[in-house]
């Protein structure tokens, strides 16, 4: 069973976002990175994969600059065999980022090829179906239960109101959800195993692509509430207010 | 530094750009282990007067046992900054499953692996890595405590042996340990040079332990009494490289290491809640935390951790260098387990009449870091140890 898993690199989510002085990307400087949460649930899944088929590799790639060597290391240390970092920036087109992925991932000759559902800073939510299409395989987005035997896969979905199961022959594409599993934490050997498995590193360049970042804005600062009143007399008040003002009512 | 629920520590310094991304990654495993497995079970286990036992083989499997031991005998083979790092984190949760680490790590393997043969060494670490061995740490005695040489207890060499007499106190994991290490003297009980270290199996013949009861600190930990009666041992039970009272001050000294770097972490507990709960208070229609009196007491704080973190970074770092005193570990000891009682007693006062629940932890704290200020050699022992070293002239 050979699994790859495609991880990112993103702010972790209690980091105060401030955006950079060209106004289309975040200032780092300060900003604590992780690995992306439900790509977590993707290292876990191969991880596991790999474990109950007995036999088998489980890679790990990551696209971006040196920084991102951090979070494959992060990767490894929770048992994952080997990394390849494609060293270069991203696009902000995912279907370019998608090209670089699917390009270094086909000669792997992968079972599977894992992705977390989305990452956690942009919300993209494109590359695993982009990689799968261009790969042309076949893909499961959102799976929260993954089961493999006799070359076929077996999938849960979690869909509006209910769960939905399909399956499909491997090799094949699937983004994780929430759901799939419980991520190992890495242990202290593993932490100094990492130090000692492959990390290979292929210098890549994304192309222009079609998609540019316009702006980045952060929200709104949430106006400050009003107090219409105490007890029972302000009811009248603020029934009013949530049918004419908020117009919920 | 305001906002969010989740645990984050205290970095006023950037202390993380002075750690390696391993120490780093240790030191994040460990906090995310406490958030996810000790804090939800600590209060009860407090209330109850129970240790969480439950979570050894989790600690085991992370490799949180003797984390700065070889690998040859299946420990992680971490240097002593991340050690430190991992004892932060515990403490964080808890004084009292620090303690459970230390004592297992600093106070049961590092003597087998300083003063044991190989052969002792390829038996028992592995065991007491993997949580399948249990230990604790016997060397205080009822009416010997900071003067461990006085001790009594005996063993004599017989044709096949040894046989061991005599009685411990406050012995940390001492109920539920399964092996213990037991310092006894050799020769006659004025010789301090014939104490040596000794591998008793706890369920030898003659050796019994019971938890002391009513603590009202360190309530989940198991704090016990030995007793050995005519415990009889095999010849290959002695540490044969252990000799003097040197040998236990020895393993003193890396659990005492251990502790300067736990305090931080109780100290940091601490501070978060006060920060989080000065923010959320409200009395006089604004935060409790827009008050000059919580803001002084929220600045003594970070002040003293933020001197106490880079305390013992610079003591990892020397440990690390092999040029360690332990007249430095007296210093880290003692300043930073003082200045975490401080900053317990000022969380638990900002945090008013909620302070005393079960729900906060800054009390928990405060009253476990009682034993910590009293144990592995007392506050006022290391002003001595200090001023010993000091002045070269000894006080006690």
């Amino acid at each position: 069973m050979k699994v790859a898993v495609c991880l990112r690199r993103v702010p972790d989510t209690t980091t105060k976002i401030v955006i950079g002085a060209d106004g289309v990307s975040i200032n780092e400087a300060g900003v604590k990175f992780v690995p992306n949460p439900y790509d977590e649930y993707a290292l876990e899944a191969a991880i596991a994969l790999k474990e109950s088929a007995g036999e088998g590799e489980t890679i790990v790639v990551a696209l971006g600059e040196d920084a991102v060597q951090e979070t494959l290391r992060a990767a490894l240390a929770m048992g994952i065999d080997r990394a390849m970092h494609l060293k270069g920036a991203p696009s902000a087109d995912g279907l370019e980022n998608a090209r670089l992925l699917a390009a270094q991932l086909a000669p792997l000759g992968c079972d599977a090829i894992l992705f977390g559902k989305l990452a956690v800073d942009d919300y993209g939510q494109q590359t695993g179906a982009m990689v799968a299409e261009l790969m042309e395989l076949p893909c499961a987005a959102a799976v929260s239960k993954l089961e493999v035997s006799g070359g076929r896969a077996t999938v849960e979905r979690e869909v509006e109101g209910g769960v939905e199961q399909a399956g499909c022959a491997l090799p094949a594409v699937f983004t994780c959800d929430k759901g799939l599993n419980n991520p190992r934490l890495p242990s202290l050997k593993g932490i100094m195993a990492a130090k000692k498995k492959p990390l290979d590193i292929v210098p890549v360049t994304a192309g222009a692509g079609q998609a540019v970042i316009v702006s980045l804005t952060l929200p709104a600062e949430r106006a400050a509430g009003r107090i219409v009143g105490e007890g029972a007399a302000a009811v009248p008040a603020l029934i009013q207010l949530l049918t004419s003002e908020a117009k919920v009512l | 530094m305001a906002g969010s629920s989740e645990y984050t520590g205290v970095d006023f310094y950037d202390m993380d750009g002075l750690l390696s991304e391993e120490e780093r990654a240790v030191r994040d495993t460990v906090r995310a282990w406490v958030d996810a497995e000790l804090m939800p079970v600590i209060g009860s286990c407090y209330i109850e007067g129970r240790f969480p036992r439950q979570l050894i083989p989790g600690m085991a499997e992370l490799g949180l046992l003797g984390a700065n031991l070889p690998e040859k005998y299946g420990c992680a083979g971490l240097n002593n900054v991340a050690y430190g790092l991992i004892m932060q984190e515990l403490e964080r949760g808890d004084s009292g499953i620090r303690s459970f680490a230390s004592v297992q790590g600093g106070l049961v393997m590092y003597p087998i692996h300083v003063f044991g043969s190989e052969a002792q060494r390829l038996h028992w670490l592995p065991r007491l890595a993997s949580g399948a061995e249990i230990g604790c740490f016997g060397l205080t005695e009822p009416d010997f405590g900071s003067n461990p040489a006085g001790m009594l207890t005996t063993a004599r060499e017989t044709s096949d042996g040894w046989v061991l007499n005599g009685t411990k106190m406050w012995i940390t994991n001492g109920s539920q340990a399964t092996v213990a290490i037991v310092w006894a003297k050799t020769g006659a009980i004025d010789e301090v040079a014939s104490i040596r270290g000794f591998i008793v199996p706890t369920n030898t013949p003659g050796f019994t332990a019971k938890d002391q009861k009513g603590k009202l600190s360190l309530r989940a930990s198991d704090t016990s009494e030995l007793h050995l009666q005519d415990v009889h041992l095999p010849t290959d039970a002695l540490l044969p490289d252990s000799g003097g009272i040197r040998s236990p001050l020895m393993c003193l000294t890396q659990a005492r290491y251990g502790i300067a770097w736990g305090a931080v972490g109780a100290a940091m507990a601490c501070f978060d809640e006060a920060r989080r709960y000065a923010l959320n208070r409200v009395m006089f229609d604004r935060p409790i935390g827009q008050t000059q009196l919580q803001q002084e007491r929220l600045a003594n704080m970070l002040t003293e951790i933020t001197k106490g973190q880079l305390l013992v970074l610079q003591l990892g770092r020397l440990k690390d260098l092999g040029t360690m005193k332990p007249a430095q570990v007296s210093l880290a000891k003692r300043n930073n387990v003082n200045m975490a009682c401080e900053c317990a007693r000022e969380a638990r006062r900002l945090l008013g009449a909620n302070g005393i629940l079960i729900e906060y932890h800054s009390m928990r704290h405060l009253v476990n870091l009682e034993s910590v200020y009293t144990y592995e050699g007392t506050h006022d022992m290391h002003s001595l140890i200090l001023g010993q070293e000091i002045t070269g002239l000894p006080a006690y």
